[in-house]
């Protein structure tokens, strides 16, 4: 083929420049059009499956769309108004906060001591760390019923534990604190173990040499880990205390698995733990009120891009000063 | 020939997206078009156990011209909220969608959708089929008939004959009759034995009493005009006021119904009496164990007369392409011969008049239960005693099931009867507002 083609290529050198050939368009339309095509499935993807939800569930939010109706009525912001007057929306969003510090706050402060103790010198420091991942690969579900069995009022271990030291039955269910302090157990026992790894690897990032100029002062281990490792741990914090955030805004299966109603997103008798999501769920998918579950995923959308925003905030003023004192 | 390569490339993301654009969006293939020459493909969505895997086989031996799916689901919530999303998307459906009692509110609102069986279905699936109950229920307010029905649960009282005994009360299913009459001797009972026994509870729990009641009023949750009537419905308001009053008594175990602590209470003896429809005989014996064989009894008797507890329907959605083949496989399913076949497979309960009547169903008895009483004889004759039934109107089911229950709950839980009570009409309601 070369022999036969090398002087078909010469007989055309010479002659003037001709119009571009079609290999040659088709490769200047490569050049500009092919990088768009390769970031388009992306764009397309996340269009379909992003941003298109986002958009549409906000133009449900203004009719009141009742599944299988033919012409649902345009109610403007109604389901707003309706919504930030609504009792029940409120005590969700209360117990979804109470439920979120509950759970988060010990789960950060336990997740750095356990890091702190994994990152001693330890026989089998592997065995340790798989250890205390283990809960998270355990199912949800699966957690969710051993729980919710555990916290049984009458025949529920814990509850023969407390008899047994001679101290009353806790109807974990009943209570608005004794149903929260339950389910952030259940977030407790499946995220610290995952947290205390993310806080292990910035403790291991920590310099050496930093501690043992802080041992040449004199300081012993409690005083190097409070002045020396805690605030080189601060950006690391501040990212486990955002995803906590997140997941605990979002919280749903602990609380549907701990009703005791099977398949109940009522969240206990009189919704003393029935979080955001799992009102929105019950509004949409139980009551079959499409507009008024889409103003309520509208509403969580916000709350949750307003306090991202705060810890946004907190993060960038937390490296400013870090930067400055460097 | 250098651009070769990248062009290929270009070539396969172009085709890529599309492939993957096309996976995105063509998800919702709606069934096979009508094909008059070939096989009719009829598809059957039910939930739990309908016991129609031999039935099916038998009716495609019968009609070499149609080919039968069963759609199975696990539970019933998932399927009637698959359901309710597919009428309102206009396709997915299976040709045939059974429906359970509960639910059965919900769908006779949108009556629109499915076919009227009155017209389309074959002469012999008349009215006089089934007790007269049954086959009202599934009349839509404009007289159209949209299920036919399947099998019933009709109420009798189950109770533990040892811990009566124990309590020296009267306990074979004659002298027990008496105590289970009318509400008012019922609850009486209760506080009787609660006293005797030394406190231990009467029955599970207030809100599985309290839904036979209130399905026993002569209007329920809602009017035929679907307004709700808790603020002047003095049958409901009694009702409320004899559970809670009972539960006050401590008559009440306080075991939410299907739940674990629930299932327990079965192995625990937790309960002396309890409502039972006549699925619930297998769930007392699955629940209870073999040690408690022989421990617990069941009376022809049920408090306020008689009362239906479950039980579905078969529909012919609107979706269909092929309504009168649809009708005619429903119409044949729920006939009394197939009926008693589904009951002797799964013990599904039948509905319709002849198959009540039939010598094989009263000769049905349950050895795990005291004196092996004959069952089907005896839930026969209480399904005969149940009045016409009560009107439902849309969101009936979620008051029982989201509002009620919980409020019971929480009376048991320890909030007072008349803030409970408070919480009942607030949450009815959200619903029906």
């Amino acid at each position: 083929m070369t022999v036969v083609q090398a002087p078909r290529r010469d007989d055309r050198t010479p002659a003037v420049p001709p119009r571009p050939t079609f290999r040659q368009r088709l490769s200047k339309w490569d050049v500009k059009f092919s990088p768009y095509v390769y970031i388009a499935p992306f764009f397309v993807v996340f269009g379909l499956v992003g941003l298109f939800p986002l958009l549409y569930t906000a133009y449900v939010s203004l009719y009141d769309w009742e599944i299988g109706d033919d012409e649902p009525p345009f109610v403007g912001f109604d389901n707003y108004v309706q919504l930030f007057g609504d009792g029940q929306f409120w005590n969700a969003v209360g117990n979804t906060l109470s439920i979120f510090v509950l759970s988060s706050g010990p789960q950060v402060v336990i997740a750095v001591l356990l890091a702190a103790l994994l990152n001693t010198r330890l026989r089998g420091p592997t065995g340790w760390r798989i250890g205390i991942l283990l809960p998270y690969a355990a199912s949800l579900v699966a957690i969710g019923i051993i729980f919710a069995n555990l916290f049984g009022n009458q025949y529920g271990l814990l509850n023969s534990i407390l008899e047994m030291f001679g101290i009353d039955r806790i109807d974990w269910q009943a209570g608005t604190l004794s149903s929260h302090v339950a389910i952030a157990t259940m977030v407790n026992w499946r995220w610290t173990g995952y947290n205390a790894l993310i806080v292990l690897a910035a403790m291991q990032a920590i310099p050496k040499e930093i501690n043992e100029a802080a041992v040449v002062d004199g300081a012993g281990p409690v005083r190097r880990f409070i002045s020396v490792t805690l605030p080189l741990l601060r950006p690391t914090l501040i990212f486990v205390v955002i995803t906590s955030t997140i997941g605990g805004l979002q919280i749903f299966t602990e609380p549907k698995l701990f009703d005791v109603g099977q398949g109940s997103n009522n969240g206990g008798s009189s919704n003393q733990f029935q979080t955001v999501t799992l009102y929105m769920y019950q509004q949409g998918f139980e009551n079959f009120d499409l507009g008024y579950a889409s103003a309520i995923a509208w509403v969580l959308f916000l709350l949750i891009v307003v306090i991202a925003l705060v810890n946004f905030l907190i993060t960038r003023r937390l490296a400013a000063t870090e930067g400055g004192r460097r | 020939m250098r651009n070769r390569p990248r062009r290929t490339l270009t070539l396969t993301t172009i085709l890529a997206t599309t492939a993957l654009l096309a996976g995105a969006c063509g998800s919702s293939g709606s069934g096979e078009p009508a094909d008059s020459g070939g096989p009719i493909e009829l598809t059957i969505a039910t939930f739990g156990e309908f016991g129609y895997e031999e039935l099916l086989r038998e009716y495609q031996t019968i009609h070499p011209n149609i080919k039968v799916t069963e759609r199975k689901t696990g539970k019933a919530g998932p399927h009637h909220q698959n359901l309710i999303a597919k009428l309102g998307a206009g396709s997915g459906l299976a040709d045939i969608e059974a429906i359970e009692e509960g639910h059965l509110s919900n769908v006779l609102d949108k009556a629109s959708r499915f076919n009227d069986l009155s017209q389309i279905g074959p002469a012999d699936a008349g009215a006089d089929r089934w007790l007269p109950w049954k086959y009202e229920a599934a009349k839509s307010k404009d007289g159209k008939l949209i299920g036919y029905g399947t099998d019933s649960g009709p109420l009798a009282m189950c109770y533990r004959k040892d811990l009566l005994e124990a309590a020296n009360m009267p306990s074979d299913p004659q002298s027990v009759k008496a105590l289970f009459s009318t509400w008012e001797t019922y609850f009486q009972a209760g506080q009787e034995y609660v006293q005797k026994s030394g406190g231990k509870p009467w029955f599970d729990s207030a809100a599985q009493n309290f839904n036979a009641m209130v399905n026993q009023q002569e209007v329920g949750y809602l009017d035929r005009n679907d307004k709700l009537t808790l603020d002047n419905n003095a049958g409901i308001k009694k009702a409320w006021d004899q559970v809670t009053a009972a539960v006050g008594q401590g008559q009440s175990a306080k075991l939410t119904a299907f739940s674990n602590e629930w299932n327990s209470g079965f192995k625990e003896g937790a309960f002396a009496t309890k409502s039972c429809p006549a699925w619930m005989i297998g769930v007392i014996k699955e629940q209870s164990g073999p040690d408690n064989a022989g421990k617990w009894a069941v009376t022809d008797a049920f408090p306020g007369g008689g009362g239906n507890w479950g039980g579905s329907y078969l529909s012919v959605p609107t979706q269909t392409k092929h309504p009168k083949e649809a009708a005619e496989l429903a119409a044949w399913l729920t006939a009394p011969e197939q009926q008693l076949k589904a009951f002797e497979a799964k013990g599904t309960f039948p509905s319709q008049v002849k198959a009540l009547e039939s010598p094989r169903l009263a000769a049905q008895t349950e050895p795990f239960f005291a004196g092996e009483p004959k069952i089907g004889e005896l839930f026969a004759a209480q399904a005969r005693k149940i009045a016409q039934p009560q009107y439902k109107g849309p969101g009936d089911g979620q008051i029982q099931e989201n509002v009620s229950t919980p409020a019971l709950q929480a009376v048991e839980q320890g909030t007072a009867p008349a803030q409970g009570w408070q919480q009942l009409v607030d949450g009815a309601k959200k619903i029906v507002g």
